[in-house]
Parts: structure tokens; C-alpha cells; sequence
């Protein structure tokens, strides 16, 4: 007996051949179901409700050295069969402009399915009870005396993926995603200094609602509103080069900036240059270049269970699977796709996803993270002279070769003699993306080390949202530039 | 079925279909309301992209994307309880089925204090600028500016894209506002790079046939051939020639942050209405009634946008409302209303700086000694409140001295507050090259010109 299942597949084998009768050498397709809730609430009051279902099938179609791509909302063996034609048709007019043909890497052609293990479908919580949890740790927030606005938000996603290349493959996945966030934000007279939690933008992960609970949005609203207010009467961050230690999430985002950015094949090939830029990074230097301190191990693994970027197949049908990227402080490794991999002469590394079915499929990072150390923050805290921690993503600048970067943090707390003394407020930290990683010389171990979420990727053009996973410990880093001042 | 009819090729004038359908929804709606005893409200919009982009890179076309989707968008409200929903799938059955979880899922909500009450009739505002031979472009015209651009500059490497856009969109509500509009937009945007430097060029318009990309491929790799031998100099302040490029991430960040009519409300904007704020040479318009513009005559609120002042010689003077910031505020909506709206608030749209007497040459000429900047990269807020931000100039920065451009400097990061750099006296000279600019943050947002201002703090290199 069929079920939509099947008819799902139809159309995505609709699309493949539609591209094939119009003569692309290779061609898949990907139909999308994509449901999405966001819940926010502002100051004791519910804000959003917002649902959204996004599903239509997109088609590429490789033609020479070009991919052609279409897509359609429309749900038909017609309508799918057009796209397919158009994205034969749109490749075929690259030819004007023509490089060398793209050839694709030999992958396993699975037919398969997959789903993200999960305990509770957040789609199945009743919406009365999540609004509770946004409306009232907003409501403790805002009673926090000096709090001008407190904001929390749930956010989940369930996404069906039917995928059908002209090779064979045929799988079909079911990720879902959960995720949660806070912040209070204090107004001073020339200043607004805010709190968040779990981190900037909050946390996300595939699971379900488990992950909400985990993170007790309620439980914490009170202490991050009153240190919130606490930074608006704290000392500025001091200047001049000192040891920072980074709590985890602020980790998590640096290596998504100065390491995950750098890594993806696509930039280093020049593919992205004119807008997300290139990388610091040439392929001859793959093996040999020192990235960091021997320290530094960093993997993209697609495979950790509960991280953001954790699924069966990417979106090209090749297996998720774990890649070495940076081992004892050497470059081994980047993030690929099969035609970005073939071209540079590596095994395809299975990180092309897309952002629904109306975008190409294009390189993403996958859970990009640093394998732990075997320290802890107090250990690192009570090694320290002279340096400052600082937590919480405020702000993030770097430059178009992942090279210069600038970061901000919400919070920070100055170490003087092995001991965490004042709080301090604006702490920024500024450098080049290989001395700095050169310098991290303590690295906390597993119990201090949690796989982060960033789900606001941007990359592409079209613009793409791509949900990413980056595990850290703290880690400490010496003698880096702190406290930059307009 | 709703979707038959409403995908099928349409004259990209014609937006009654869309508006069909939308009428269809608040029929829908209302069949809930008949059923329910509270009072259901809705604002419905449909929208229709058909895109186009052609990319590419190491000067040959590596992308090249279609895209046509057909979304509703749906607020209802029960009693003041609302929830937002949308979907693809245009299907009758689909849709009858989201309004009935939405009005389910709005009963179950707190008292929204802030809903306006769905959109009355409310006129239609500016029409959108429409060029049908943009809206149908085909790949293989696309194909040909790339090629343009790319043969500007034969022994340089081209990345970049050419894309074209119909936007069309319907709105309808329950308290009987119906509107429809159409517009279109065509964009070049790339770079030539040599192995040690880059150069850009933007263009947008409404219509494809008047971008020159033989013209634009000259200018980046113009730029990236003067850049190739750049040198690295110290940070510090320095006087600056900011590109259209440059001044449309600052106008951008400006908008969102300060001109916000929710962040004032909640206390986070630097604006204080009345007040000289900038520099008596300012002027910063919304400005729908450009012939240049592009865009939607009405807002995600299907509220008309209207011309107005920001900012009038300096002095700040409107801030952008959508209808729940109004309502707080005790104000009109100025038409800047945008999806997913309630978090964010309401952003200023068809934003223009006029131009001022001073062509770009005049400007370098009347520097001792500093920096002429085509744009900025991944700038980012350091303090809402008062506007610092960091990032890093791109794609051609160069040393003036004496009134000449003396070469190109490597890229630079810096940390500046926005609203101080246009401050009162801090700017020497408005341009008269005011044109679409393309910030990092899209094109087709802001039209503005050069700027000639006293200073700009650079902390450091990009290379360290």
C-alpha cells in the first residue's frame, strides 16, 4: 500500500527526470515539508505565535560547470517535472560563461531513512503550556527592578525530506529540532547592557522538547535579569593585552567564525568570494599548516547525538559521518561537498544541506566542534595572573579571509592571582584567527563541554539559514588584545 | 483548487489572481468567526516571488537558480488573542484547514496587547515600479551581463551575481482593506580580484536593460588593479570619503536600531525627536515617491507607505510606525510594518539620503590626508543605544594625500558610533552621486551618496 511517503518520492523522481529529458548529465531532487513554531514573549506578555509550512520540491541539474537549480511550491507531477526542465534549462544558459565541468564524487547510492531520536514531539506540547514558560520567565525578568525589556522565545522545527538523485538514491529523512532562549535588557543613560540564556540567540538542538525542559528558561530568569542590571553599574572591561578565558558558548561561536567559516571548500575554491568571502587557507597547505596549539582538535561530526548539525544524509544523499579537521593543532581537513571534493582531489565529506527546498543545496557546517581538554575553569581560573573571562556572544566582526576578528561578549569577570574578582562590563577581544588559536594553552575536559547551536547561519546567495553545531569547553588564550575601544 | 489558477504565467501587472485568493482566506476566516461566539479578526497577505540569480565565480558561472513561490500569511485575532501563520501550500483544503488551527491556536492565547485590530480600509499608497522585461528576464540575459562583467577584466578573477525579481503581493482583511502591488527589481553586483586585492561594483534598478555591466566590470576591476599593490598603515582616526556603499550600511544600521519606533519605545534608540541629532547637512528621507524605487506600495499591515522625514537638516524629526507601535505611541503608522514584525518592531523602507553639490572628486580633492572607502564587511552592533559598531572596510580602500587618492591601503577594522561620525559638524560634504547603494545587507534598500566626514576611528589591520 502507498502512502504520502510514496507520493512524495513521485514527485521528486518527477523533478529527476524532467532534468534528465532536458539533458543534465546528473540531476536530484529534494521534496520539503518543513513546519516551524516560534513562541515569544515580552515583558509578562505573550508576543508571537507564529507557525509556518513551508513545502515544495527543488531541483538540481548539472549541466557542464554549472548547476542549474528550480524550484516550485507546487505540488504536482506537472509542476515538478517543469522545475526539472527549468533547472536543465537555467544550467544550459551558464554555458555562455563557462569554466571546466564539474564531475561529482563517488558516494554510496543508499535508499535509506532516517529520523532524530527525540522523547517528546514539541509540535504535541500543548501551546498553552509553552506559552506559559515564555510568559512567565519574562514576567519574573521584567519584575527585576532596572530591567527595561525581558524577551524569551521557544523555536522548533519538524522537516520530512524526501530525496531522489538520478544515481539512485532515495531517502527519506525526519529531523527535529527544539530550542529556547532569554534575555533582560537594562537601559542606562547612554548604555543598554543585556543578559541571555543559554546563550545569544538561544540554544538549539535536534530533539524534542526534552531539550526546552533541560534548560529551564523559569528557573533562571531571576539571576540573569539582576546581572543584566549589575552591568550597567560594573567597570568597563580593562585594555591591553591580558589571558582570556572564554566560557563555552562564546567558544562555540569563535570556532564557527574563525575555524568553521575557514574550513568550507567552497570558500577556499573562491566560490563564495564576492560575498561571504574566501579563506586564509590554501589547499597546499592541507597536512602541513599549524592552526593552533597542540591543543586544538577540532572535528565536524554529523553524528553527535542532541547537536544542532546531526543528521542521516546531508542533502546531496552522502552519509553523515565525523571528519577530522584539525588534529593536534594541524589542518587536515575541510567541510565538502562531491563536486567541491572532487575538484579538490578529497573523499566528500557530506556537509551540503540546504535551507528548504526553494535553495541549492550548498557546503555547510556540520557539528564543527573542539574536542575537550583535560582541565576544568577552575583549574584554568586559578593558573591565571592577570586576565579576564568573558561569556555569552554580544557581538561578532570578522573579515572576508576568516583572519581579523572582533568579539564581544555580554559578561566578564576580571582574574587577578588565580582568583575571579569584579564583574566587568563591554568586554571585547580582538585578533588574527592562527595566533590566537596558537595560544590557547588550557582546555577544559568533557564534564564542561556541551555541544552548541548556532541557528542562524548565513551563507549564499540567495541567502540561506543554516543551522550549525559547535561543541567547547572554556579554554584560555594568552596575551590577547582586550578591550577595544571605539 | 486555489492553485491552479494562481500559478499560472501571469502578467506580472495582474494581480488580481493573488488578491482572489486572499479574498478566499478572510472568507474562510469568516466562516470560523460564524462558528465561534468571541470576534475574529484577520489580515491576510499573499505574495508571489519569482526570482532569478545567476552567480559566479573564478569568472565563470558556477549557480544559476530559479525560484517561484507562492506564500499566504495569515494573523488572526479572537478577542485580541493572536496567532501567525503561513503556508506554501495554496491548496483550498490546506488553507481551510491552517485557519482553523489558527483560530483554534488563538483562543488558547493571552489577550495580545498591542493587536491593532485587523487593517481597515486604509487607500493604497504609492504604486510599485514595475518593468515586465525585468519580471520575465530569462537565464540566458542574465548569462550575457556576467559575461559583460567578467570581460572587463580578462586577466582578473569575476565572482559575483546578476539576479532579477517579481514581487507581487495581495492584502486583504476582515475589516474590508484590500489592496494589491507588483514591483521589480534588477541587481549586478561583483568583483574583480587579483591575487592580492579586490575591487566591487554595484548597480540596481527596477529594470534590467539599464544596468551597464560592461560599465560595472570596469569599475571593480579598475578598483582591484589600483588596489593590487596596497600597503598597510597605522590605525588611528582619519578623514573619510565614504562610498554610496559605505553610507547605506551606516543609513541601514541607523533605520533598524535607531529610527525603530518599538526600540524608542522600549528606550533602546538613540533618537530624541526635535533634536539636532547630526550634522545640519543631513537629510534622511523615506521616500516611496523616488522615481528609482523599488518596492511594495504597502507594508506587511497593508498600510500605504508614504514619504516623510527621518531626519530634516539634522534635526531628527519621524520615527517608523507600523500599527502597534502606533497604537502605543499614539501615532499614525508611517507604513513599516514587516513580516514577523511583533519582535523586531517596525524598520524605515525606502530609505534615501538626498544629495548634496559636492561631486566625489571635489570631496577627495579637499582631503590633507585620509581614506577614501568603497564599503564595509560584516559590520556589526557593539551598542544599540548609541550606534557602535565594528567592521572592516573591502573591496578598495585607499590613501588620500594632498587631495589625490595616493594608492590603496589594506583593509582596516574599526569601531565608530554611527550617529557621532554624521554628528553636528562632523560632516564636510554630502555627494551628488546618489544612487541604489548596495550595503552588506541587500540591495534595493537604501539610495544615498558619497559622504565627506572629519573622522572615523580604525583600531587595527585586517591582517593583524
Amino acid at each position: 500500500m502507498r502512502d504520502a511517503g510514496d507520493e512524495m518520492f513521485d514527485y521528486a523522481r518527477d523533478a529527476v527526470e524532467g532534468a534528465l529529458a532536458a539533458g543534465a548529465s546528473y540531476a536530484d531532487a529534494r521534496v520539503v515539508l518543513r513546519r516551524e513554531q516560534r513562541i515569544g514573549a515580552q515583558d509578562g506578555e505573550v508576543e508571537t505565535v507564529r507557525y509556518a509550512e513551508n513545502v515544495g520540491v527543488g531541483v538540481r541539474a548539472l549541466v557542464g560547470s554549472s548547476w542549474g537549480f528550480a524550484s516550485t511550491s507546487e505540488l504536482t507531477d506537472v509542476a515538478a517535472g517543469r522545475a526539472g526542465n527549468e533547472a536543465t534549462a537555467t544550467a544550459k544558459a551558464s554555458a555562455l560563461v563557462a569554466g571546466s565541468g564539474l564531475q561529482l564524487a563517488d558516494v554510496t547510492v543508499a535508499q535509506d531513512h532516517y529520523e532524530t531520536p527525540h522523547q517528546e514531539d514539541p509540535f504535541e506540547v500543548p501551546l498553552d503550556a509553552k506559552v506559559d514558560v515564555v510568559v512567565g520567565a519574562t514576567r519574573t525578568m521584567s519584575q527585576v527592578e532596572g530591567v527595561a525589556v525581558a524577551t524569551a522565545q521557544l523555536m522548533f522545527w519538524d522537516t520530512d525530506k524526501w530525496f531522489v538523485s538520478s544515481q539512485g538514491h532515495r531517502i527519506h529523512q525526519h529531523l527535529v529540532e527544539s530550542g529556547c532562549g532569554m534575555d533582560a535588557t537594562a537601559i542606562g543613560e547612554q548604555e543598554t547592557q543585556r543578559r541571555s540564556y543559554p546563550q545569544s540567540f538561544g540554544h538549539v538542538g535536534t530533539g524534542g522538547y526534552e531539550i526546552v525542559r533541560g534548560f529551564d528558561l523559569p528557573g533562571n530568569a531571576q539571576r540573569v535579569a539582576e546581572e543584566a542590571v549589575q552591568l550597567l553599574s560594573a567597570d568597563p572591561c580593562p585594555s591591553g593585552e591580558l589571558d582570556v578565558i572564554l566560557g563555552s558558548s562564546q567558544l562555540a561561536l569563535q570556532i564557527h567564525e574563525s575555524v568553521g567559516h575557514a574550513i568550507e571548500l567552497d570558500r577556499i575554491l573562491g566560490w563564495e568570494a564576492a560575498f561571504a568571502g574566501t579563506s586564509f587557507l590554501e589547499l597546499e597547505q592541507l597536512g602541513r599548516l599549524r592552526y593552533g596549539s597542540e591543543l586544538m582538535n577540532i572535528t565536524a561530526d554529523a553524528t553527535i547525538p542532541g547537536a544542532l548539525a546531526t543528521f542521516g544524509y546531508d542533502d546531496e544523499g552522502t552519509p553523515a559521518q565525523a571528519v577530522d579537521i584539525v588534529r593536534d593543532g594541524v589542518w587536515v581537513g575541510v567541510l565538502s561537498g562531491r563536486d567541491s571534493a572532487h575538484l579538490a582531489g578529497l573523499p566528500p565529506g557530506g556537509m551540503v544541506r540546504a535551507d528548504g527546498f526553494n535553495r541549492l543545496p550548498m557546503v555547510r557546517m556540520t557539528n564543527v566542534g573542539l574536542q575537550p581538554g583535560d582541565s576544568s575553569m577552575d583549574e584554568i581560573v586559578a593558573e591565571t595572573r592577570h586576565g579576564v573571562i568573558m561569556d555569552t556572544n554580544r557581538s561578532w566582526s570578522i573579515d572576508d579571509r576568516r583572519l581579523n576578528f572582533q568579539f564581544g561578549c555580554e559578561m566578564g569577570w576580571e582574574v587577578v592571582d588565580g582568583e575571579r574578582t569584579r564583574m566587568v562590563k563591554n568586554p571585547t577581544y580582538t585578533g588574527i584567527t592562527p595566533q590566537f588559536w596558537a595560544s590557547m594553552d588550557m582546555l577544559a575536559g568533557g564534564d564542561e563541554w556541551f555541544p552548541w547551536g548556532v541557528p542562524n547561519c548565513g551563507k549564499g546567495q540567495p541567502m540561506q539559514v543554516g543551522h550549525t553545531g559547535h561543541p567547547a569547553a572554556p579554554a584560555r588564550f594568552r596575551n590577547v588584545r582586550v578591550g577595544v575601544k571605539g | 483548487m486555489i492553485s491552479e489558477d494562481t500559478r499560472q504565467e501571469l502578467d506580472p501587472n495582474d494581480t488580481s489572481r493573488l488578491l482572489e485568493l486572499a479574498d478566499r482566506v478572510v472568507e474562510l476566516v469568516k466562516q470560523e468567526d460564524a462558528q465561534l461566539e468571541g470576534d475574529v479578526e484577520a489580515n491576510v497577505r499573499v505574495s508571489r516571488t519569482r526570482h532569478g540569480l545567476t552567480r559566479f565565480a573564478n569568472s565563470f558561472v558556477h549557480q544559476n537558480v530559479g525560484e517561484d513561490t507562492v506564500t499566504v500569511a495569515i494573523t488572526v485575532a479572537v478577542d485580541g488573542r493572536t496567532t501567525s501563520v503561513s503556508t506554501t501550500d495554496v491548496v483550498e483544503e490546506s488553507l481551510a484547514r491552517l485557519v482553523a488551527e489558527a483560530v483554534t491556536s488563538a483562543q488558547l492565547q493571552p489577550v495580545d496587547p498591542y493587536w491593532p485590530g485587523a487593517t481597515p480600509p486604509a487607500g493604497s499608497g504609492e504604486p510599485g515600479n514595475l518593468d515586465p522585461a525585468t519580471a520575465g528576464a530569462t537565464p540566458d540575459a542574465r548569462a550575457q551581463l556576467v559575461k559583460d562583467f567578467v570581460d572587463a577584466g580578462p586577466e582578473l578573477r569575476a565572482a559575483g551575481f546578476v539576479d532579477t525579481e517579481l514581487e507581487q503581493e495581495a492584502f486583504a482583511s476582515t475589516a474590508g482593506h484590500r489592496v494589491a502591488g507588483a514591483t521589480s527589481r534588477a541587481t549586478i553586483d561583483g568583483i574583480h580580484q587579483t591575487e592580492r586585492s579586490a575591487g566591487s561594483a554595484h548597480a540596481t534598478s527596477v529594470s534590467l536593460g539599464e544596468l551597464d555591466a560592461s560599465a560595472a566590470g570596469r569599475l571593480a576591476a579598475d578598483r582591484a588593479r589600483r588596489s593590487q599593490d596596497f600597503v598597510d598603515i597605522a590605525p588611528g582616526t582619519y578623514e573619510v570619503v565614504l562610498g554610496p556603499e559605505a553610507v547605506a550600511t551606516v543609513l541601514t544600521f541607523l533605520a533598524v536600531y535607531g529610527f525603530n519606533a518599538k526600540s524608542h519605545l522600549e528606550g533602546g534608540s538613540f533618537a530624541e525627536l526635535g533634536e539636532q541629532q547630526f550634522d545640519p547637512a543631513i537629510t534622511i528621507l523615506a521616500d516611496p515617491t523616488d522615481p528609482r524605487r523599488i518596492g511594495l506600495p504597502f507594508d506587511a499591515e497593508g498600510t500605504p507607505r508614504g514619504r516623510f522625514a527621518l531626519v530634516e537638516d539634522g534635526v531628527t524629526r519621524q520615527l517608523a510606525h507600523d500599527r502597534r507601535t502606533a497604537g502605543r505611541a499614539d501615532a499614525r503608522s508611517t507604513g513599516n510594518a514587516i513580516p514577523g514584525g511583533e519582535g523586531i518592531g517596525p524598520v524605515p523602507t525606502d530609505v534615501r539620503m538626498p544629495p548634496g553639490s559636492s561631486a566625489p572628486q571635489e570631496m577627495i580633492g579637499r582631503v590633507k590626508r585620509g581614506l577614501l572607502v568603497t564599503e564595509f564587511h560584516y559590520v556589526r552592533i557593539l551598542d544599540p543605544k548609541s550606534t557602535v559598531a565594528t567592521g572592516l572596510t573591502r573591496n578598495g580602500t585607499f590613501l588620500i594625500e594632498d587631495g589625490e587618492v595616493n594608492g590603496a591601503v589594506g583593509n582596516l577594522r574599526f569601531t565608530q558610533g554611527f550617529v557621532e561620525a554624521l554628528g553636528d559638524g562632523a560632516v564636510l560634504a554630502v555627494g551628488d552621486d546618489d544612487r541604489y547603494a548596495d550595503g552588506e545587507f541587500g540591495a534595493g534598500m537604501v539610495i544615498c551618496p558619497s559622504l565627506h566626514l572629519a573622522g572615523w576611528n580604525f583600531t587595527g589591520g585586517a591582517q593583524g
